[in-house]
């Protein structure tokens, strides 16, 4: 009898490790989905690196010039698109004015999207923010860190007009902007190659200017030295990053919301993960014993 | 000669880019080249344009295999091409409101989105099948990851909410991204900071024998 259930479970085991893998697929779409329907508040902890990107933000004064470097495409947006609107939300607030760009040919369409969304909110609203005068986009350029190096010494140079063919010199904002001088920060949303690495290598590095960054959660591990050295004021890693950086703002949006999806998620694979390794560790065990 | 002019051109690029650097008149050169650099980039475009619909064209007309996926990348191209250079009000194509800005919402976001979003149900079956404790090393890689997936969202500190604070799974985690993280991207860094500078190298003084077509 004991021999009989022993089989029994040691078939179990193995019928467990070689699971088919549309089981797994099915756990993890129901462990992101269903608590997408949940409004589940949860406390968020901020972390230093995401509080030294929300206080070089916090830290200018109204009027001050951010340039802005959308270098992402739709693939990332679930991570950097609640930065983004988070960002715009933070930069409007404060008064500041945005120079938006993008090293990504997606990146500076990801900022139109951001903004529509931000645009929708009434004390956004209330402010009347004007294109050309509040916030201007450039557009995207080829050329990847050389288009980075070349703003540097001018930013005509890169960008001679604006996303609309309006030329920089007719655009109020852009008065008295030429080159990295006359921006007070730098602000990065990077999803790979070109983006924060280059910006610190190219902009930082050469012209001295204040970077701070939001990265997908697999690129900001990288950006840690960077942040340690002092090169980059802070990083936003992935959706935590962004619901950290919608707590510091007060203003709960998108990041925070699918943080609890996340959360589920990440319990289903580490459960899976422990699964995995009990049928591992008893398969051995009945092989050595046998 | 084929092999002789890339080297040589390559050398002078090269070498004036390094120069520039440090002795600001050659500058000059360095814009001059980095002009260069911007017109063969936006050549580039047209030029894997180009390609893109010589290679499935090619592939269309000879019956190759999956040629039909040749005909979807071609439409493709062209559903959001024609709309976005013809009728979407010229530069400003990507205002909202254009039909450049509905495709790209419309079809292009979801399609993108999908593609990556589908990475969370192979990192979660790969997981499950790769991740086990066999040795020291796996063990100790596992744990970290562990600390990490758990540590990074808010069910960290939930389940470990009965230890002091400081000491909760999220503080783990950060500990683990502060410090042994760190310490390993910067060996990285380092380490492929070297390797680019001995590749330049290599292709500047004509060592690299892939660049001649070899």
């Amino acid at each position: 009898m004991n021999q009989e259930n022993n089989q029994e479970v040691k078939s179990i085991w193995e019928k467990l490790l070689s699971i088919d893998r549309r089981i797994i697929f099915l756990f993890i779409a129901v462990a992101v989905a269903v608590p997408l329907f949940f409004k589940l508040s949860m406390r968020i902890p901020v972390t230093p690196v995401a509080q030294g990107t929300y206080q070089a933000i916090e830290s200018l004064p109204a009027g001050s010039k951010v340039l802005a470097s959308f270098d992402y495409d739709p693939g990332s947006m679930p991570e950097l698109q609640p930065m983004a609107e988070a960002f715009f939300r933070h930069a409007f607030r404060n008064d500041l004015k945005v120079i938006i760009m993008g090293l990504w040919p997606q990146g500076p369409l990801q900022a139109n999207i951001a903004l529509e969304e931000v645009f929708q909110d009434e004390d956004i609203k209330a402010k009347s923010l004007q294109y050309g005068i509040d916030y201007v986009n450039l557009g995207f350029t080829a050329g990847n860190e050389v288009v980075i190096d070349r703003m540097g010494h001018s930013f005509e140079e890169s960008y001679p007009k604006d996303g609309q063919g309006t030329p920089l010199s007719e655009i109020p904002l852009m008065r008295g902007v030429r080159n990295y001088d006359n921006v007070d920060l730098i602000f990065n949303l990077s999803a790979g190659y070109p983006g924060t690495q280059e910006w610190v290598q190219y902009a930082v590095d050469v012209f001295h200017v204040k970077l701070a960054a939001g990265n997908t959660a697999v690129q900001a591990p990288a950006m840690y030295p960077y942040v340690q050295t002092g090169q980059l004021s802070g990083v936003l890693g992935g959706m935590k990053g962004g619901a950290e950086y919608e707590t510091l703002l007060g203003i709960p949006g998108r990041a925070v919301r699918y943080m609890f999806s996340q959360a589920v998620a990440h319990a289903v694979i580490c459960m899976f993960i422990i699964i995995g390794n009990l049928a591992f560790f008893s398969i051995r065990k009945r092989k050595k014993t046998s | 000669m084929r092999r002789e002019v890339p080297l040589v051109l390559t050398a002078m690029v090269g070498l004036t880019m390094i120069i520039a650097h440090f002795i600001p008149p050659f500058n000059i050169l360095k814009d001059l080249f980095e002009d260069w650099f911007f017109i063969i980039a936006a050549f580039a475009i047209y030029l894997g344009v180009l390609n893109l619909i010589r290679v499935n064209a090619d592939k269309i007309y000879r019956k190759s295999r999956d040629w039909p996926f040749g005909i979807v990348v071609i439409l493709g191209f062209l559903v959001i091409t024609i709309p976005g250079l013809f009728f979407s009000g010229g530069r400003s194509f990507s205002d909202p409101g254009t039909s450049f800005y509905f495709l790209y919402i419309h079809v292009y976001y979801p399609l993108s989105a999908t593609m990556f979003a589908l990475l969370a149900f192979f990192v979660a079956s790969a997981s499950y099948r790769a991740f086990r404790a066999r040795n020291v090393e796996a063990t100790m890689l596992l744990a970290a990851a562990f600390i990490l997936m758990l540590g990074r969202v808010p069910i960290g500190d939930w389940i470990t909410a009965w230890l002091p604070e400081g000491y909760r799974m999220g503080n783990a985690a950060d500990w683990i991204m502060d410090f042994p993280q760190t310490a390993g991207q910067r060996a990285i860094m380092i380490g492929i900071a070297l390797g680019v500078v001995s590749s330049a190298l290599r292709v500047i003084l004509g060592l690299e024998r892939a660049m001649g077509g070899d």
